[in-house]
C-alpha cells in the first residue's frame, strides 16, 4: 500500500494541523518563490563581506606567496591545513545523514538532508580551497594529478597520502554532488511547474526534465540507495585518508593507530555541530518548524553526544597510549599540550568537545533550542582547536630543542580563514534561496504515515494501548510546534 | 470523434489512487502511466514496471573504475618509473587500495547516475513530458490513452467511482510544451 501507519510510539515527523501535500510544497517553497526577508539580506550582506574578505586574502596569498601567512622553519603546517581539516570535517555529516541514515531507514534525516548534503558540498569546496592556497602557488596543482608530462613522465607518488587525500577529495565532492543533484531533480520539478516565462524556463533546464513518472520514481529509489550504500563507506574512507596525512609521519602526536577511527568521529561531531547550528536559525528564519522538529534536534544532539563521547575516549587513550608507549617525546608532546605555552588551546579543545557536550545527557539541554544552538557553537570551535593542537602544537615543539618555535597568525591567516566561513555561509544562503532546503517529495511520503495529524486520527479511531497513548502524548510535550492543548482536552 | 488524446484521472491521496489503478485494471483498461509527486510503493509491481538492473550497471563501473587507476598505477610505479623507497618492493600493492578504492567509487556513482538519466531520458534541456502541471505538487494522477479506451464515459466512471477528485480530458499529449 502507498503508506502505513507508523508505531503511535513513535515520535511525529511533521507537526502542524491540516497540512496537505500542496501545504507542503508551499511551505518548503516560500523561500524560493518570494523575495527574501530582511534577515536573509543581513545574513547574505555578512557572509559576503566575509567572502571578500576571502578574496582580498588570499589574492594576497597569491601575490606575496605564502610568506605572507606565520609560518616558519618548524610550524610548516598551521592555519591552513587546520582549516582543511576542520572543512572537511564538517562535510561529513551531510553524507552521513544522506547516506548512513538513509541505509538505516532513519526517517527523520527525510527533511534535513537535504541542506546537510549542501553544506557537505559547501564544505569541501572550502576545504579544496586550502589545499590549493597551501601550495604557494596554486598553479602548481596541477602536479598533483598523474599526467604525462615533460619530466619523463614523472607520475604522482601512489605510495603517499597526499596523493590518496586528492583522490579521496575530489571523488567526495563529486559523488556528494551527484547525490544531491539526483535528489534535487523532483524537487527542481516542483519549481519548475508552479513557475511562469524565465523562471520557469531556468528551472526547466535544472530538473532535467523530470515528470513523476512511475518508472523514473522506480529507478530513482534505485539510485538513491546504491549511491548511499557507495558514499557510506566513501565517507570513512575520506577521512580515514585525511588521518593518514598525519599518522604516517614520524611526527611525536601524529604517529598514531588511533588515528582513522578518532578523525572519523571528530568528523561526525562537529559535522553535526554544524548542521545543528544552521538549522536551528534556518527552521525559524524560513518557518519550516514542523518539518524540523524538536525530535530532529534533540536526536541530533542525541549523535552529538554520542560521537563526542567517542571522541572523549580516544583522547584519553591518546594519553594513555603516549604515557604506556615509554617514548619520551610521545610522552612530552601530549605533556605539552597542558603544560607549555599552547595550554589554553588544549583546554579549549578538551574542554568544549568533551567537558560541554556531556551536557547533553540532559534532556531538558538537549530540547532547549538555544542552549543547543551555544553548545553546536562550542563544539564547532572545539574542534577547530582539536585540529590546531595536533598540527600545531605538535609541531612546535618536537624533537631538538633548539628548533623549537611558536606560531603567530598574520591577518593574512585569520583572512583566510574567517573569510572562508563567508564563502561557506554565501552559498548556503543563495541554496537556500535558489533551490528548495527541504526534500519535498521525501517529506511527503512521511505525511499519512508519520505526521501528528495522522497519529492524531488514529488515536481518535482508537485502537491503541492507552499506555502507548500515554506515552506518545508525554513524548509531544517538548515538542515547540505543537498546540498542546488539544492533548490536555483529549 | 472526439478530440481527446489522454484521459487523466486526478487524485488527492495515494490510496485512492492505488484503488483507481486496482478498479481500471479489473476493467481491462490498459494504462498508459502514472505520474505523482513522490515515489508511491507499489504501483511499478501494478503496472508490470520490472525491477531495475542499475545496480548490475553501477557493479561493472565499478569493476571498471578499480581495474582503470589499478592498471594506472601498476604502469606508473611499477613499469614506467620504479621508485627504489629504501629497497622495498615497487609493486607496494597495500599503499594501491586506497585509490583503487576511491576510482572504483567514483566510476560506480557516475557510470550509474549516467545510466540512470540515459535510460529515462534526463537531461538539462529536455522538454518536460508533464501531462498536468500539479503532479509535481499535490495531484496523483493516472494516464489512460484515449485511443482505442472507448466510451470515455466509463473510464470517466472507474475514476470517478475510485475517488478520482477530477477527470479531464486533454487534447494535448503534454501540456508543458509552450
Amino acid at each position: 500500500m502507498a503508506s502505513h501507519s507508523e508505531s503511535i510510539i513513535r515520535e511525529p515527523l511533521i507537526t502542524g494541523k491540516d497540512i496537505t501535500y500542496g501545504q507542503i510544497t508551499d511551505d518548503i517553497l516560500r523561500p524560493v518563490e518570494n523575495m527574501p526577508s530582511k534577515a536573509w539580506w543581513i545574513g547574505f550582506t555578512v557572509a559576503s563581506l566575509g567572502a571578500l574578505l576571502w578574496v582580498v586574502s588570499i589574492s594576497y596569498t597569491f601575490w606575496y606567496g605564502i610568506g605572507s601567512w606565520g609560518l616558519n622553519k618548524t610550524v610548516g603546517w598551521a592555519w591552513d591545513i587546520t582549516g582543511f581539516v576542520w572543512w572537511v570535517g564538517i562535510g561529513h555529516a551531510g553524507t552521513l545523514i544522506s547516506a548512513v541514515l538513509l541505509l538505516f531507514r532513519q526517517n527523520w534525516r527525510n527533511s534535513i538532508n537535504r541542506s546537510a548534503e549542501a553544506m557537505t558540498i559547501f564544505a569541501v569546496i572550502c576545504a579544496a580551497t586550502y589545499i590549493g592556497a597551501h601550495m604557494g602557488r596554486p598553479w602548481m596543482a596541477v602536479y598533483s594529478l598523474p599526467l604525462p608530462n615533460q619530466y619523463g613522465s614523472l607520475w604522482v607518488n601512489f605510495n603517499s597520502p597526499l596523493i590518496w587525500d586528492v583522490f579521496a577529495i575530489s571523488t567526495y565532492f563529486s559523488v556528494s554532488l551527484v547525490f544531491w543533484y539526483t535528489g534535487l531533480l523532483p524537487d527542481m520539478a516542483s519549481i519548475r511547474d508552479r513557475a511562469t516565462g524565465l523562471r520557469r524556463r531556468i528551472y526547466s533546464v535544472a530538473s532535467f526534465g523530470w515528470t513523476g513518472s512511475v518508472k523514473t520514481w522506480q529507478r530513482f529509489e534505485t539510485v538513491s540507495l546504491i549511491l548511499a550504500g557507495l558514499s557510506t563507506p566513501l565517507v570513512l574512507s575520506v577521512h580515514t585518508i585525511v588521518s593518514m596525512d598525519f599518522a604516517t609521519s614520524l611526527e611525536p602526536g601524529w604517529h598514531t593507530t588511533i588515528f582513522p577511527p578518532y578523525f572519523v568521529a571528530g568528523a561526525i561531531f562537529s559535522g553535526f555541530a554544524m548542521v545543528q547550528t544552521l538549522l536551528l536559525v534556518t527552521r525559524k528564519v524560513l518557518g519550516l518548524e514542523n518539518y524540523i522538529t524538536m525530535f530532529h534536534i534533540e536526536s541530533m544532539n542525541k549523535i552529538i553526544l554520542v560521537t563526542g563521547s567517542v571522541v572523549g575516549v580516544a583522547y584519553i587513550t591518546e594519553f594513555f597510549i603516549a604515557y604506556y608507549s615509554g617514548g619520551e617525546y610521545e610522552q612530552y608532546t601530549f605533556l605539552n599540550r597542558f603544560i607549555g605555552p599552547y595550554w589554553w588551546a588544549a583546554c579549549m579543545m578538551y574542554g568544549c568537545n568533551v567537558l560541554m557536550t556531556q551536557m547533553m545527557w540532559s534532556k531538558k539541554v538537549r530540547t532547549n533550542i538555544p542552549i543547543s544552538w551555544v553548545l553546536s557553537i562550542i563544539v564547532n570551535i572545539g574542534m577547530w582547536f582539536e585540529r590546531f593542537v595536533i598540527i600545531v602544537v605538535s609541531l612546535h615543539r618536537d624533537y631538538i630543542p633548539s628548533s623549537w618555535a611558536m606560531f603567530y597568525p598574520t591577518w593574512v591567516d585569520v583572512g583566510v580563514f574567517v573569510g572562508s566561513i563567508g564563502i561557506f555561509f554565501t552559498m548556503f544562503l543563495l541554496f537556500i534561496r535558489v533551490m528548495p532546503s527541504v526534500a519535498i517529495a521525501e517529506v511527503k511520503l512521511l505525511l499519512k504515515s508519520a505526521s501528528e495529524q495522522a497519529k492524531k486520527k488514529q488515536i481518535a479511531e482508537g485502537h491503541f494501548d492507552p499506555s502507548h497513548v500515554e506515552f506518545y502524548k508525554e513524548n509531544l510535550i517538548k515538542f515547540d510546534s505543537i498546540d498542546h492543548s488539544e492533548y490536555e482536552k483529549a | 470523434m472526439s478530440s481527446t488524446k489522454y484521459i487523466l484521472g486526478i487524485f488527492d491521496d495515494p490510496d485512492d489512487l492505488m484503488h483507481g489503478i486496482d478498479k481500471l485494471q479489473k476493467n481491462s483498461v490498459p494504462i498508459y502511466d502514472v505520474y505523482t509527486p513522490m515515489p508511491i510503493h507499489g504501483i511499478d509491481a501494478k503496472l508490470g514496471i520490472k525491477d531495475s538492473r542499475l545496480g548490475y550497471a553501477a557493479f561493472m563501473f565499478g569493476c571498471m573504475g578499480g581495474t582503470t587507476i589499478f592498471t594506472m598505477v601498476y604502469y606508473f610505479l611499477v613499469h614506467d618509473w620504479p621508485m627504489d623507497i629504501g629497497g622495498k618492493n615497487f609493486f607496494a600493492i597495500p599503499d594501491f587500495i586506497p585509490v583503487t578504492f576511491e576510482w572504483t567509487v567514483l566510476f560506480a556513482s557516475y557510470g550509474m547516475a549516467f545510466t540512470f538519466f540515459f535510460a529515462t531520458h534526463l537531461f538539462p534541456g529536455r522538454a518536460p513530458r508533464v501531462m498536468d502541471l500539479r503532479a509535481t505538487n499535490d495531484k496523483f494522477v493516472i494516464a489512460i490513452d484515449a485511443k482505442g479506451n472507448i466510451p470515455h464515459e466509463d473510464i470517466n466512471t472507474i475514476l470517478k467511482e475510485a475517488g478520482a477528485s477530477e477527470v479531464k480530458h486533454n487534447d494535448r499529449k503534454y501540456v508543458s510544451y509552450e
